[in-house]
């Protein structure tokens, strides 16, 4: 089994098109389908991201530079995302085929890297294994 | 096929490999669902299952060259009651069954389901029951489970288990008559039997769980995906049976079990033992979900079971950042309970060792000789390995060496073995004459 991470971009016609939907309805498909995923036993996660304008570091100068939105060229909105743990990225794809989204949204499928993909024993690696489960160690106190 | 065309035979060779997994992964989502529903259709679960890897072999067919279809899961149903209709058609007895079954045959649209929502998760634990019915043996309870719940290949599961194809498709074969001639109804268990039914899914999946982790043979990534397959049935089940404990039990102690997998071997592939395990690689999003898994276990009340109190010990691990840090005293007390429910010697010998961890080995020297003393464990090689241990750290290597000897001679896995050797070659030469005993 992988890990892989269903994001899901929207354009600004996709955002307007789902303002169209009564909120209690996009909430309802979005649950149905959150629900279809947890009792298949995939989703180990996900979050949604706010809607309100965000702020963007440009490392394009000198100095990084920090603006309010737009979000580069390609205009489409990361939104949210899922992680699902599949056996491969066909049934991955086939989930995200699931999703309840319109015309203008996209959902990019990657894989996250797991220990395997990364050098055993090399000193930052490890040392981010430890904050890693310090952080988690907090967070489950 | 022409000659110089090889890379086109291998790009249409991976467009076949890739459709071909586009179909399984279409089948791994669907295939408890449209199992369930061909059963309670045509009435015959092994007549639904025939049925349904028909329409499996048909997509495998035509998906490639023609596409996955729109609603695959509709196309599936569609494709296994067209079949079911034509083997009735010839059959006159079956007249009464034809108008129910060829109601509703279409496609529909993208989205729709082709079964009923309302009593679909239902009819999935039906099939759950069947697959894990007593009537069959523990070998055919899993491959019955992965082929029909997990929606795995006979190919997938014969890879899983090291064993020909033909011998799971016979494994199979003769569960599916089993199931059929002791009249196997499609129904929840009535009240009075759904415990110990119960009791019997939990143990085929943490059944496929072991197999997958235990070390006795198959290389170690095909276990690491039968222990996944286990561990994604079990979040099935709680899904299908929110309100029982032990489920979610089983399901914390395998998410707890499984987050230790990434720190059980080496670099060199060689096994690490949990106190010398790195714990920074455990998977701690997999101990947060069986921490949940456990607290809601635990809410439902009833007091832990087997799989609960197992899992209570894997989250005393989970916690803790070395073995020194370990709550030892828990931990010996929720064996202490294991050993009251399933008076296995193996456990109390589990028991011994924490109690060992918490109080020192001269008290866990105690325990075990108090345990063997009882005649318990006779002819076992564990406790000796258990008692070299012990030895070594109260210092009486001579005495050490003579157990890990006995338990290397009495482990047929590779495995222990390895670490029996590691544990002698770490004592400190052996002393010689009377003289130097002391």
């Amino acid at each position: 089994m992988s890990k892989f991470m269903l994001i899901m971009r929207a354009t600004d016609e996709a955002v307007a098109a789902y303002k169209q939907v009564p909120f209690e309805e996009v909430i309802e498909r979005m649950g149905r389908y959150n629900e279809a995923l947890m009792k298949a036993g995939v989703m180990v996660g996900g979050d949604g991201l706010a809607e309100e304008p965000g702020l963007v570091v440009d490392f394009s100068q000198e100095q990084p530079l920090v603006t309010e939105g737009p979000y580069g060229e390609t205009k489409e909105l990361f939104s949210g995302f899922w992680v699902l743990e599949v056996p491969t990225i066909e049934e991955a794809a086939e989930w995200g085929k699931r999703c309840p989204l319109g015309p203008g949204a996209k959902l990019e499928i990657r894989r996250i890297t797991d220990e395997t993909d990364f050098p055993a024993g090399n000193e930052w690696i490890e040392k981010e294994e430890g904050w890693r489960q310090e952080q988690a160690d907090r967070a489950a106190r | 096929m022409t000659p110089g065309s090889d890379t086109d035979e291998v790009a249409a060779r991976g467009a076949e490999e890739s459709a071909r997994r586009a179909v399984a992964a279409v089948w791994r989502i669907e295939a408890a669902r449209i199992t369930a529903t061909l059963t309670r259709v045509v009435g015959d679960f092994a007549l639904a299952e025939d049925l349904a890897q028909d329409a499996l072999g048909e997509a495998l067919a035509t998906w490639p060259t023609k596409g996955v279809p729109r609603n695959p899961a509709a196309w599936l149903t569609a494709v296994a009651k067209r079949r079911a209709i034509d083997q009735w058609r010839r059959d006159v007895r079956h007249r009464d069954r034809l108008s129910e079954l060829a109601f509703g045959i279409d496609q529909g649209s993208p989205t729709d389901a082709p079964w009923d929502p309302d009593t679909i998760d239902d009819d999935v634990l039906r099939l759950v029951f069947i697959a894990c019915h007593p009537v069959l043996g523990a070998e055919a309870q899993v491959a019955l489970t992965l082929r029909v719940v997990a929606g795995l290949t006979t190919e997938e599961i014969a890879a899983a288990f090291l064993a020909p194809v033909a011998t799971v498709q016979q494994r199979i074969v003769r569960a599916k008559k089993r199931i059929a001639d002791a009249g196997v109804a499609f129904e929840t268990p009535p009240r009075e039997e759904l415990p110990e039914r119960m009791r019997g899914v939990l143990a085929t999946i943490y059944l496929l769980f072991t197999e997958g982790h235990s070390a006795s043979h198959g290389s170690t990534w095909m276990r690491t995906d039968l222990a996944a397959e286990a561990v994604r049935l079990g979040r099935v089940l709680v899904a299908l049976a929110p309100d029982h404990a032990e489920a979610h039990a089983l399901l914390a102690l395998m998410e707890l079990t499984a987050a230790r997998f990434p720190a059980r071997t080496d670099a060199g592939g060689e096994p690490v033992l949990l106190e010398d395990q790195d714990r920074r690689r455990w998977d701690r999003d997999a101990i947060r979900r069986g921490r949940a898994a456990l607290a809601r276990a635990v809410e439902l009340g009833g007091g832990l079971g087997n799989y609960g109190l197992q899992a209570a010990i894997a989250e005393c691990h989970a916690v803790a950042a070395s073995v020194a840090t370990t709550d030892w005293a828990r931990i010996t007390a929720l064996y202490d309970g294991l050993v009251e429910l399933t008076g296995s010697p193996v456990v109390e010998l589990n028991r011994v060792v924490a109690l060992a961890h918490g109080e020192g080995p001269g008290a866990g020297l105690e325990a075990l000789d108090a345990l063997l003393g009882r005649g318990a464990l006779a002819g076992h090689h564990l406790p000796h390995a258990v008692r070299g241990e012990l030895l070594t750290r109260l210092g009486h290597s001579d005495e050490a060496r003579a157990e890990f000897e006995l338990a290397a001679a009495g482990t047929n896995n590779d495995d222990e073995r390895r670490v029996l050797a590691r544990k002698l070659a770490a004592l400190p030469p052996r002393q010689r004459g009377p003289g130097t005993k002391n």
